[in-house]
């Protein structure tokens, strides 16, 4: 009986860790989404397909142009910066005025463009960087730095989103956006730049996503599937647009997938975290944080 | 009002005959496929056009297609009893999520990433239940022995299947035109403009909601477990999961959200693009059929968000009166 403790025990507190590790980069990817709907209001249903393009990116960066890693990460996030500013640019704009359901279907229509475009230019294999990081061990619990990596970047490029928007100009005007959209225009903020400067940004986010999932996954056109939904979730559960609340979501949520996937198999963890998100909008629908009214 | 009513009839009678007239199977499984399917599309717009936008449809098609068959490969229950005991696992699913939905007025963004998150579920159990449902690789309802196709509900003739399908399809249609017609209609829109102002002008807000999302569901419901029994062959990717989700939304805006036939407009174009494309371009074509739909997504949202259908009436209305030519 003790002996069945300690190992339980073990593998516990090794899911919990691993949990942690991945709340990181769930929550940098919903950083990105809530910057973009606490500032454009909209929601990019096809944010973790920009993920995708960014880790093939990195895949025929580092496999067939042989660059190294360390080069080939901020290129691909200068990629899908660009791409979120394009996405901006070339869907968004045309609709802000349009009822907010629709901008929300429009970039549903780029989800599929983007898992085609995928299947068309790379076809369906399975690919991997062929990068193996080694496993860290602590007693009998293991890490594989990959994760660890991840989760250290994560938060280095949380922090360093946190100090644009409060330590510069432009990132005080976002962050005066996100409160009233009408009066910023007033005050002489153009509101078209910051925009597309803040769709760049969210793109970034998400390259720079791209960069630390592709250490750990293999790259598909529909990849995106895997973690897109749970993004989304998270954001809604934190409260759209409430920063704070979607970083303690993330790590909610990643706690509930890997102790799930401990007892039982990986998707009733999210089987379990989806439930868990249905129940949470009910007793606190604007999200985690949110003051009853 | 005649004239229209005659047109109708006309149309519905040439839509019996077609079979017995013409009997080319391959182009009767596509007509089959473009009826069900439309059915299934007409279900989403009845909600979808008063703004409830519900990305929740796959989980509804999936509990319909899955609960269907299983019951009949499990205990052998014919989908007679079957379709019925889906669709009201349908419904209470809906039920279930829609109520504190509306009660606790989730709407626009919330609601659809709520109804995300139901189809995400419904996906992920179909997935993770592999031992009952073989998972993501798919699930085959038993063929029953010969003789006994009427009572499960197995048809190797496709006239038989485009009558069934035709008939659930002028289902839709009529059930469509009674919401039209209803007071529901009236109270639906009055909530979509404003949910205060109409809940002040004395209409029952949750109760309407739920009305509509419920007759949507059911009939989601009814079109899963009639495409599984026409495929005889479901997999968690073709009828449940956020990309049909969206595929329906898709279909509906493109043929037209507002008009009757939108949905059926919908469907014909989306389902005959992709054929096009897979016989023109083969094995190739992977991806493309997709590719073509979400630029066409993007840009009917922005440029014709009426969809065709709707778009053409529009034009067909304002157009100063020709005369007459009868």
């Amino acid at each position: 009986m003790q002996a069945f403790l300690d190992i339980f025990d073990i593998y516990l507190l090794e899911a919990v860790v691993n949990g942690i590790l991945l709340g990181g980069v769930l929550a940098l990817l919903a950083l990105g989404l809530n910057l973009i709907f606490g500032v454009i209001d909209v929601t990019w249903i096809c944010y973790a397909e920009l993920v995708m393009i960014g880790m093939y990116g990195m895949y025929y960066m580092v496999q067939a142009f042989g660059l190294p890693y360390w080069v080939a990460a901020p290129i691909a996030i200068l990629l899908v910066a660009g791409l979120g500013a394009l996405l901006h640019y070339l869907v968004i704009e045309p609709l802000l005025t349009a009822p907010p359901i629709n901008q929300l279907l429009a970039t549903g229509g780029v989800l599929f463009i983007l898992q085609s475009f995928a299947t068309v230019a790379f076809g369906i294999d399975f690919r991997n960087l062929g990068i193996r990081l080694p496993v860290l061990a602590i007693g009998d619990m293991h890490f594989s730095y990959s994760r660890l990596l991840a989760f250290v970047a994560a938060l280095i490029g949380m922090l360093a989103v946190y100090f644009f928007m409060t330590r510069t100009y432009t990132g005080t005007a976002i962050r005066a956006i996100s409160q009233d959209r009408q009066i910023m225009s007033l005050m002489g903020v153009d509101t078209k730049r910051i925009y597309l400067i803040t769709s760049a940004l969210g793109g970034a986010l998400a390259g720079l996503a791209a960069c630390l999932l592709v250490l750990q996954y293999d790259v598909h056109p529909f990849v995106g599937l895997s973690f897109g939904p749970i993004t989304f979730l998270i954001c809604v559960l934190g409260g759209l647009g409430n920063f704070v609340g979607g970083f303690i979501a993330a790590f909610v949520f990643a706690e509930i997938i890997s102790l799930g996937g401990l007892f039982a198999d990986l998707e009733w963890g999210y089987v379990l975290a989806f439930a868990f998100f249905i129940v949470m909008m009910f007793i606190r629908p604007a999200g985690l944080l949110a003051r009853r009214s | 009002m005649n004239s229209r009513h005659a047109a109708w009839g006309v149309g519905l009678a040439a839509l019996i005959a077609l079979p017995f007239v013409y009997r080319d199977p391959y182009h009767l499984h596509i007509l089959v496929l473009i009826l069900i399917w439309s059915f299934a599309y007409t279900a989403w717009s009845i909600m979808g056009r008063f703004g409830l936008v519900s990305l929740g449809h796959g989980g509804f098609m999936g509990v319909g297609a899955y609960v269907t068959a299983l019951l009949w490969n499990h205990l052998g229950l014919s989908p007679w009893i079957g379709i019925p005991i889906s669709m009201v696992a349908a419904g209470a699913l809906a039920l279930v999520v829609a109520y504190p939905c509306f009660r606790f007025r989730i709407t626009g963004h919330y609601f659809v990433l709520v109804t995300l998150a139901l189809s995400g579920i419904v996906l992920q159990v179909i997935t993770a239940t592999r031992d009952h449902t073989g998972g993501s690789l798919g699930y085959t309802p038993n063929r029953a022995p010969s003789g006994h196709g009427l009572i499960a509900l197995q048809f190797d003739d496709k006239t038989t299947w485009y009558l069934i399908a035709l008939a659930v399809w002028v289902l839709g249609l009529l059930i469509w035109r009674w919401v039209d017609h209803s007071m529901s209609r009236y109270a639906m829109e009055a909530i979509s403009e404003d949910e205060d102002a109409a809940a002040a002008a004395g209409v029952n807000v949750t109760a309407e909601k739920l009305k509509i999302t419920l007759i949507s569901a059911l009939m989601t419901a009814l079109a899963g477990a009639l495409y599984c029994q026409y495929q005889m062959f479901i997999s968690p990717d073709t009828v449940s999961g956020i990309a049909v989700s969206l595929q329906m939304v898709f279909a509906v805006i493109v043929g037209g959200l507002y008009v009757s036939l939108g949905p059926t407009v919908g469907a014909i174009i989306t389902i005959m693009l992709a054929e096009i494309l897979r016989i023109s371009f083969g094995t190739k074509a992977v991806g493309w059929d997709n590719l073509v739909y979400g630029l066409l997504l993007v840009i009917f949202i922005i440029f014709l968000p009426k969809g065709i259908l709707g778009s053409v009436l529009d034009r067909l209305k304002t157009q100063p009166k020709k005369p007459k030519t009868t």
